[in-house]
């Protein structure tokens, strides 16, 4: 019983994942030592931890599609704060933690309080924090990062035989290990079992509000995380976040996650974001337009859910659940 | 003895005529907007609903509006369709470039405007029912794909309209733009199919329970794949009404405005379930309207347009939350 | 007289395995034909066949002397044969109308003749005698039995001349039962051939001229009702005799678990009575008469407003599963597949849930005892991994079992435990009920299957309009139960 186990639709995912790094391999001779991995992990991060972060709002069985607009909200707070002061460094972070937390609460709250499917109340917050942030910096981003707050989208600490370990990687390994060791605890298979049949985790016993609501909150604080990364990484603009909500589905999707809940791993999910990443990194080894990625990411993302439902079709005798875009 | 459970089978059926449904809510609060933006405008000096704040109303709706209808009918469904921001941005430039100023270009440019759209509306369809996909990853997918032929084929505007294609953009009765009759004529159009014909209805079914509409006879695939043609369609006709309007076509002036969501928000705020089956064209101009309105307010008071973005996040989620919690009330009475 | 439609050894695999091997079967109009089997024994598979939901692998479907191959089920509606599924097929939110013609609208003018479908619904629903159904209601607002009959008309209004009823009355309660026999033998009279599905041996002896009972998706026998007896078709239905379904009862109970003094809510009333460890309590009483509604007050989803609980002996209040929980009360839900397993999780997920839910740390982690917890309730799986949507619905219900032993609570409330189940793993469920009280737990049962509920409770109670009717020792009959049920001292067992 404790032999590992790949969770439903891993497989697929890292096969394809494997075929991308030796198919990089041969495209980029940046690929024939470790560095250019740690390279690519280093640009896959961001992605990776908000990757992470919908995947526990998918799986319980919602949507958060305010994600992008959010990491776009702490960059530029980040920027207009900080200022170009590592004094201030520390407790903007803080800050940006406690903003993401709050919008967490609201998207979670007004989804189990208010009843509102959570495409709608995370899409409402897109709205809002769009809005605001425009509202705020009337359109231009001002102010600068400190470079003690870019450390950790830039940066990285000297290793023997790796050369420099980013520390983007070690934030991405830490949330994804912390997030596997979640999942197989009580709590993150309760989470699953909401997102399946929140019904029976209430009779259970189980308090489902607080389920979604951490999902939420978690979905929030971790693209807070994304946020500081891709603000070191790639620096100040209004456009930073933009379209991150998509390409984190995306990401979930393509580690074979249920749409609607209730099935999947975040080990995949973390996979799916890290297989996007690479793909994108070869194409532009091999020269294709950078114009045409959301192209291929269409491609791939259709053909990833239609190979999971042909799997499912398989199963077709016994009885199926319907997804619909919210379970709520 | 069956008495004892067939009791709950009594209630009024006529109650519901006279009760509060979403569409009548939606027009009543429009009309309440509309009150109160009139007196908050004439507090700063100005009149809402004069020559200009009326156009100004139903010009913005027009575009809003052909896109909303088309996603009413998806959503009614049980579908959705997120690539119909990109295709409005394609078909004006396929129209703009098609006529490139020639007045005899003006037909062919909009049939292929429109026979384009017709097509990303069949994949859209096809994709879901065949391949069996979310139809939100199919849609997210495909618009994708438009948005990489977009982003690889054009930098700014392209092709131009003639002049005499152009009336369509400006020509008004009154008040009252041309466009904006055409569009309520659509919706009225739309309404009629939704609410009277075979397709219609089943629509409506295969949004309600696909699986009960296929075991009763419904060619539910089908049924989702016209959905998908006629959103698509309606999507091409913004993207030409787009094009005619600014004298070109614009890869990005459907996502600018951001027709995808807004339209999704339109059908939603016009009391449609996002899970379909139930609501109707109706009620999603009223929406529709009720955007327009709030933009058009907010214009008069000089307020600044992101805030605009903030107003109407927090309406759509309140809205939803009211839908949600008269379906809630109502189901445990 | 000729038979409208035959099956000629249909056989059906999936993935392989096969589900139906060569069955054959006849329906005549006029005739109600009754299926019975086990579960799994094939007859929704057979069903599904006739209704083209699934092509035949091989063999040969004949409609009026004439071979056809359904592609879809409207092209069985077109031949003539209805099908009425488990499940009700119905749209909540169309009306009556717009319910029975779905698919078939009548068109006028190129728009749908909203008139002309109003008018034949309301023809049909007279018809059967049920005008009190307006057709221009919104099927949400129909009580279950009426849903049902508009399900009835649905299948009529397609000029049918078979209809297939996959157990019906699963959804009904024991008073709407009469309402659907008295459509059935209606339509039979009519000259319709009828299909009738059911686990409930009852009803297919009130009802059928003639039984086929198949087995492992094999014909076992057919022949007219008549000439069969109850014991005789079970017997060919699990190959083996059941002479001792019920276990034997509990020798002594022990101290009092559970007691209600004058408890009531808006669903029940004035309710007292105990339950003691070691006892199996029987609850009896009409759909609608407050059994499900007692389980659920105690159980804290919708608590009781008046009077007192006593959980071994002192007043508890219980506001919701997760005290009631803590407070050692389980609850196992007559919705199985509705509120009580999360399908598409693994058997250990399930069975670890209530733990998970409801305890914190380390308590909340353990794991250690899975196995034994699968053992003592004996589930049969390929292992704690397998999703549970993937088990039998008796495995199923062990699963919920073992999740509630789990926790080691002292009152369990069971609402039909054997819903669904098959008469073999029945058997085992009783077996496993009649032991977890010995081990010491007090049990309430809600059962609306009348020997069922007598054959395994040490007492019964018996509810009606909300309040406690009476209480019946073990061995009652069933004429005193029912009795007590509907407030007639002696009436036609429903």
């Amino acid at each position: 019983m404790t032999r590992l186990r790949l969770a439903d639709g891993t497989a697929p995912v890292l096969v394809v994942l494997v075929v991308l790094l030796v198919a990089l391999a041969f495209a980029g001779p940046a690929y024939s030592e470790p560095s250019g991995y740690l390279a690519l992990l280093k640009r896959a991060a961001p992605l990776v931890v908000l990757a992470v972060g919908q995947y526990f709002v998918v799986v319980s069985g919602g949507f958060d599609l305010s994600v992008g607009s959010l990491v776009t909200a702490e960059v530029v707070i980040a920027a207009r704060l900080v200022d170009g002061d590592d004094a201030d460094t520390a407790w903007v972070v803080a800050l940006l933690l406690g903003f993401g937390l709050l919008v967490g609460l609201v998207n979670g709250l007004v989804t189990t309080k208010l009843l509102v499917p959570s495409f709608i109340v995370t899409l409402g917050m897109l709205l809002v924090l769009d809005g605001a942030v425009f509202l705020w910096t009337g359109g231009a981003p001002r102010g600068a990062l400190s470079p003690s707050f870019r450390v950790a989208g830039r940066g990285g600490a000297d290793v023997p035989l790796l050369g420099q370990v980013p520390w983007s990687v070690v934030v991405l390994l830490v949330v994804v290990g912390a997030a596997v060791w979640f999942m197989r605890g009580p709590t993150g298979r309760l989470l699953v079992a909401v997102g399946d049949n929140e019904k029976a985790v209430h009779l259970a016993g189980g308090r489902v509000d607080r389920l979604r609501l951490l999902a939420f909150v978690l979905s929030a604080l971790l693209a807070t995380v994304a946020a500081i990364l891709l603000a070191g990484f790639a620096g100040v603009s209004a456009q930073v976040g933009q379209g991150l909500e998509f390409r984190a589905i995306t990401a979930v999707v393509l580690g074979g996650v249920l749409l609607g809940g209730g099935r999947g791993s975040v080990v995949a999910a973390a996979a799916g974001a890290v297989t996007l990443e690479a793909l994108f990194s070869l194409l532009n080894l091999l020269g294709v337009s950078g114009a045409l990625e959301s192209a291929v990411q269409g491609v791939i993302i259709i053909a990833a859910v239609a190979y999971a439902a042909r799997g499912t079709a398989l199963r077709h005798l016994l009885p199926h659940r319907k997804t619909t875009v919210d379970s709520t | 003895m069956s008495a004892v459970g067939v009791a709950a089978g009594r209630l009024p059926a006529r109650h519901r005529a006279v009760a509060f449904t979403p569409v009548v809510v939606v027009y009543l609060a429009l009309a309440a907007l509309l009150v109160v933006g009139s007196v908050l405008v004439a507090l700063d000096g100005g009149v809402l609903l004069d020559h200009g704040g009326v156009l100004n109303i139903l010009t913005r709706s027009t575009v809003l509006g052909l896109v909303a209808i088309g996603q009413t009918l998806v959503i009614v469904t049980g579908s959705l369709d997120l690539s119909v921001a990109y295709l409005a941005g394609l078909c004006s430039l396929i129209a703009a470039e098609t006529m490139a100023g020639s007045t005899a270009m003006v037909v062919p440019g909009v049939l292929a405007a429109l026979a384009v759209a017709a097509v990303v509306g069949l994949v859209n369809g096809l994709v879901i029912t065949v391949l069996k996909a979310n139809a939100f990853i199919a849609t997210l997918g495909v618009a994708l794909v438009l948005r990489g032929y977009l982003e690889h084929s054009y930098t700014g505007p392209a092709g131009s309209v003639p002049r005499a294609f152009q009336h369509l953009g400006y020509d008004r009765i009154g008040p009252v733009p041309v466009s904006a009759l055409l569009m309520l004529a659509l919706a009225a159009a739309a309404w009629w199919y939704l609410r009277r014909t075979r397709t219609g209805y089943h629509m409506y079914a295969v949004g309600g329970d696909v699986d009960v509409a296929r075991l009763s006879g419904v060619r539910t695939g089908r049924t989702i794949v016209t959905a998908h043609v006629v959103c698509a369609v309606m999507a091409g006709l913004a993207g030409v009404f787009l094009a005619s309007r600014l004298g070109s076509g614009a890869p990005y002036v459907g996502t600018d405005a951001g027709y995808d969501l807004e339209s999704i928000a339109a059908v939603v705020l016009g009391g449609t379930a996002l899970a379909g089956g139930r609501g109707g064209v109706a009620g999603t101009i009223g929406g529709v309207l009720i955007l327009a309105t709030l933009d058009t307010i907010f214009d008069d008071l000089g307020v600044n347009s992101f805030f605009k973005d903030v107003v109407r996040g927090v309406v759509l989620v309140v809205a939803v939350a009211l839908y949600a919690r008269r379906r809630h009330t109502g189901r445990s009475s | 007289m000729t038979d409208v439609v035959r099956l000629e050894g249909i056989g059906k695999a999936f993935l392989g395995v096969p589900v139906l091997r060569g069955v054959d079967l006849a329906l005549r109009g006029g005739e109600v034909h009754a299926l019975v089997g086990e579960n799994g024994a094939g007859k929704s598979t057979l069903l599904k066949v006739l209704a083209g939901v699934h092509r035949p692998d091989t063999g040969r479907v004949v409609v009026r002397g004439e071979e056809v191959s359904f592609a879809a089920p409207r092209d069985a509606q077109a031949a003539g044969i209805a099908i009425i599924h488990q499940e009700l097929t119905l749209l909540e939110h169309r009306t009556v109308a717009e319910n029975v013609f779905l698919g078939r609208e009548p068109v006028r003018r190129g728009q749908v003749d909203r008139r002309a479908m109003e008018a034949e619904t309301r023809r049909l629903l007279g018809s059967l005698g049920e005008d009190g159904i307006d057709p221009g209601t919104e099927v949400a607002r129909l009580s279950v039995a009426r849903k049902q009959v508009v399900e009835i008309v649905k299948a009529l209004s397609a000029d049918a001349t078979v209809l297939a009823m996959d157990e019906p009355t699963a959804a009904l309660a024991d008073g709407e039962v009469e309402l659907l026999y008295r459509l059935v033998r209606r339509l039979r009279d009519r000259g319709i051939a009828i299909l009738y599905v059911s686990h409930r041996m009852r009803e297919v002896f009130d009802l059928s001229t003639r039984i086929t009972v198949l087995k492992d998706g094999a014909f076992v026998t057919s022949a007219p009702t008549a000439e069969l007896t109850t014991e005789q078709v079970v017997r060919h239905m699990v190959g083996r005799p059941l002479d001792t379904l019920y276990p034997e009862r509990a020798t002594a109970p022990g101290e009092v678990r559970l007691a209600l003094r004058g408890a009531g809510n808006d669903r029940v009333r004035d309710l007292t009575f105990e339950v003691r460890s070691g006892e199996v309590v029987g609850v009896a009483g009409l759909q609608g008469s407050g059994r499900s509604a007692l389980l659920r007050a105690i159980w804290g989803v919708e608590p009781f407003t008046t009077g007192t609980l006593e959980l071994d002996g002192t007043p508890a209040r219980v506001t919701g599963p997760r005290t009631a929980v803590r407070k050692g009360i389980g609850y196992v839900t007559e919705d199985r597949k509705g509120e009580g397993l999360a399908l598409r999780q693994s058997v250990r997920d399930n069975t670890l849930l209530v733990r998970r839910a409801t305890s914190r740390g380390a308590r909340a982690r353990r794991e250690t005892d899975l196995r034994e917890l699968l053992a003592s309730v004996a589930v049969v799986a390929r292992g704690p991994h397998q999703e549970v949507r993937y088990l039998s619905g008796g495995n199923q219900q062990k699963v919920v079992l073992a999740r509630w032993l789990a926790v080691r609570p002292r009152v369990l409330l069971v609402d039909e435990p054997t819903r669904g189940v098959d008469v073999g793993a029945k058997q085992a469920l009783y077996r496993l009920l009649r032991d977890l009280a010995a081990d010491g737990l007090a049990i309430l049962l809600v059962s609306s299957e009348l020997p069922e509920l007598i054959g395994l409770s040490d007492r019964v109670l018996v509810l009606r309009e909300g309040t406690l009717a009476g209480e019946l020792p073990a061995g009652a009959d069933e004429e005193t139960v029912m009795g007590l049920a509907t407030g007639h001292l002696v009436g036609e067992p429903a």
